[in-house]
């Protein structure tokens, strides 16, 4: 097991090297005065500025000379002190966010983050039971009518389904509205008698005992939640129930069966105990669809997020912002697939020795 | 995968000698022009009901798509049709019905007045902010979706076909590399990856369909190389490989001739649900304004109007109702094929039903 494990971490820094060619590389797309960003906030308007910039920080250097500085900072020719590279955490400075990218980072960071927590609890919940529900009761109603569910979900993009929902329940009925906080309780969260534990409202008014504030960020939550889960839930219910199909013809379930068990028994700890391992490989799908889907989601609700971050940056060509994001969700995904790999590997003894 | 089995269950005789004639006299001619596996594919995507059903829907959107000059003509002979004819520049969106008063088509088609009742065009869907007209949209969004998805699926599709055949048929220090190369692109979710490359390509290309969909192959040729990869791994080790090997065949005539048609099944059920998925990308990319520009006939466009109006969406439901049905049926159609493909396709559902 500790050698399947350390052979997965091993390909870990080849591949984030590679992560970081890549963004690399996609920032040279831009000319020099747009990279320009990663060392000065403001280009100056006077003549000439911009090519003294470019000069001082060798913004035409060679691809690989670049790449060096990028990565690890070069020193300022002028006050002599270390700019840049993104391994010391200087990302550059954020146009749209105003502030250092990596400030802008850690501090969407937590809203997407509770979005994306609260969004495992339909996931997983429905996802899994429709699924389970599905295969018993194969070819029934229940099984038709999840099958048709989930093949809508997964045909329904993103940004319809939630234009759609705010339609119904935001415009229409009023019930569930766009933003993080109603704007009482977001100054509230600001003041000095509430302490911000971990920067997600939920938790932190629990923490704090603010329970409106609680149900009010609930209240937020509701809309984008759903929207983020609808398609995976659909994915989740289809794996599950193919899963569950293929586990309930093994021969150990007739075995289980001939000894006289009883039918409960059986699928509780023959069928879905087996069948539930196969369901882990998608959660690295899952995260990649929840990285994906935050973007749409944060936008439309209006959700200060790091997915509305990107999509601003990406709209005023904020290369500094979107890449820092870029490698965020790189780093994200690389790490909860092999977290998923490794928790394969200690459910399913078979793949360790590939 | 033996063609005599198929048969033997679709003629349903017994005797050897009718099997023998009933066999040759069900080998039609388009069995004989496709092969026995592709004619099994055809014959069950022709008779499953979901994947007719979803043949039906995409079958609408490709007469739509060509008869588009006939069913939302163009205001003037010379007019770029991929723009939508604007009807003023109004911010509040018309709703359906509103007469057409500017820029209105010049031809009244023939199925226009005995259908909508109306003796001059009106906006048959209304209007968006700035007036473009939705159903000129709608029905040349069609031509968008149709063309974007099968340049960006066969790009994407021929990219990943040859990386994964070389990778799997060499395997080795090639297979290594290859393989790394895919898992470095990977890392990126899809739709972070494409956005981000698509709003660096913009300043490049000028925008037109080319920055998403460039970015949209970038990263979606990997799911291609990956699975014919192992499809071919499993099928490069067959005997009749071995035979073709041993009388002196080339690498490029084995892979071309001998493993590539035998392993490409699994390639085209993906392809299939890719041509709807990537359309829903593209159009989600519009959304968020990193792709066409505003006013081109692409569904995603459309809907990006709704942003500007989420506290009025139940007046301006149109907006996102008609496009967004538009998105869903045609992802919707291309699931429903594929899915149809994979129950044939798949070895453990055959004989599961008739």
């Amino acid at each position: 097991m500790t050698a399947y494990i350390i052979r997965r971490l091993l390909v870990l820094p080849v591949i984030l090297l590679g992560v970081s060619l890549i963004i690399f590389a996609m920032l040279q797309l831009l000319g020099p005065v747009e990279r320009s960003a990663l060392y000065v906030q403001r280009i100056p308007f006077q003549e000439g500025a911009i090519d003294a910039i470019i000069q001082r920080y060798g913004l035409d250097d060679p691809f690989f000379v670049q790449y060096w500085h990028w990565m690890v900072g070069r020193e300022d020719p002028v006050t002599g002190e270390m700019v840049g590279g993104i391994l010391r955490g200087d990302f550059g400075y954020s146009r749209t966010g105003r502030e250092p990218v990596i400030d802008l980072l850690k501090r969407r960071f937590p809203a997407t983050m509770e979005l994306a927590l609260w969004s495992f609890v339909p996931i997983i919940g429905l996802g899994i039971w429709l699924g389970v529900q599905s295969a018993l009761n194969h070819n029934k109603p229940i099984d038709q009518a999840s099958r048709v569910l989930a093949i809508l979900g997964w045909s329904m993009p993103t940004f319809v389904f939630a234009l759609l929902v705010l339609l119904i329940f935001y415009a229409q009925l009023g019930w569930f509205p766009p933003g993080r906080l109603s704007t009482g309780f977001s100054q509230v969260v600001q003041r000095p008698g509430f302490t911000p534990y971990t920067h997600m409202h939920t938790i932190d008014a629990l923490l704090n005992l603010r329970f409106d504030i609680f149900l009010d960020a609930l209240r937020h939550l509701v809309l984008p939640v759903t929207t983020l889960a609808v398609v995976q839930i659909a994915l989740l219910l289809k794996v599950t129930r193919s899963s569950m199909l293929e586990a309930l013809r093994q021969d150990y379930v007739t075995t289980a069966r001939a000894k006289g068990l009883r039918e409960r028994v059986v699928i509780n700890r023959h069928v879905r105990k087996n069948a539930l391992i196969p369901v882990v490989t998608i959660a690295g799908a899952t995260v990649a669809g929840l990285l994906n889907g935050v973007i749409i989601t944060e936008v439309v609700f209006n959700f200060p997020g790091l997915g509305s971050a990107a999509a601003a940056a990406a709209l005023s060509l904020d290369a500094l912002t979107m890449l820092g994001f870029a490698l965020f969700n790189a780093i994200m995904f690389v790490g909860a697939n092999l977290v998923v790999d490794v928790l394969y590997g200690i459910l399913d003894p078979r793949v360790r020795l590939e | 995968m033996t063609t005599s089995a198929t048969t033997e269950t679709m003629t349903g005789t017994t005797a050897p000698a009718v099997l023998e004639q009933g066999y040759l006299r069900q080998r039609g001619r388009l069995e004989k022009a496709v092969g026995p596996e592709w004619y099994r594919l055809i014959k069950g995507v022709f008779t499953n009901p979901l994947s007719v059903a979803g043949l039906i829907i995409i079958l609408g959107f490709m007469l739509t798509a060509a008869f588009a000059p006939v069913l939302a003509p163009a205001p003037t002979p010379t007019w770029n049709t991929n723009i939508i004819p604007r009807d003023g520049f109004a911010s509040e969106p018309q709703p359906p019905g509103t007469p057409w008063r500017s820029s209105a088509p010049q031809t009244i088609p023939f199925w226009y007045t005995p259908l909508t009742g109306h003796e001059e065009w009106v906006h048959l869907m209304g209007t968006t902010s700035g007036q473009y007209d939705i159903f000129y949209g709608i029905v040349w969004g069609s031509r968008t979706a149709l063309l974007v998805g099968v340049l960006v699926v066969m790009a994407s599709a021929v990219i990943g076909v040859i990386i994964g055949a070389v990778s799997g048929f060499y395997g080795g220090w090639v297979d290594e590399i290859l393989m790394r190369f895919v898992e470095v692109f990977i890392a990126f979710p899809f739709l972070v990856g494409a956005l981000i490359l698509s709003s660096l390509l913009i300043p490049k290309m000028g925008r037109s369909i080319w920055p998403a969909s460039i970015a949209l192959i970038v990263f979606g040729w990997t799911t291609y190389a990956r699975l014919l990869r192992g499809d071919i791994l499993a099928t490069k080790e067959r005997d009749y490989v071995d035979a073709a090997r041993a009388s002196g065949a080339k690498d490029i005539h084995l892979i071309l001739r001998h493993i590539l048609p035998n392993a490409i099944y699994p390639t085209l059920v993906v392809l299939s649900l890719d041509m709807g998925a990537i359309v829903l990308a593209f159009a989600a990319l519009s959304f968020l304004g990193i792709g066409v520009q505003v006013g081109y006939a692409d569904w995603g466009q459309i809907v990006s109007h709704a942003r500007d109006w989420i506290l009025t969406l139940d007046r301006h439901w149109y907006i996102i109702v008609f496009p967004g049905m538009a998105l869903l049926l045609y992802g919707l159609g291309w699931n429903l094929i594929g899915d149809g493909l994979r129950d044939i396709l798949d070895p453990k559902l055959r004989g599961a039903r008739g």
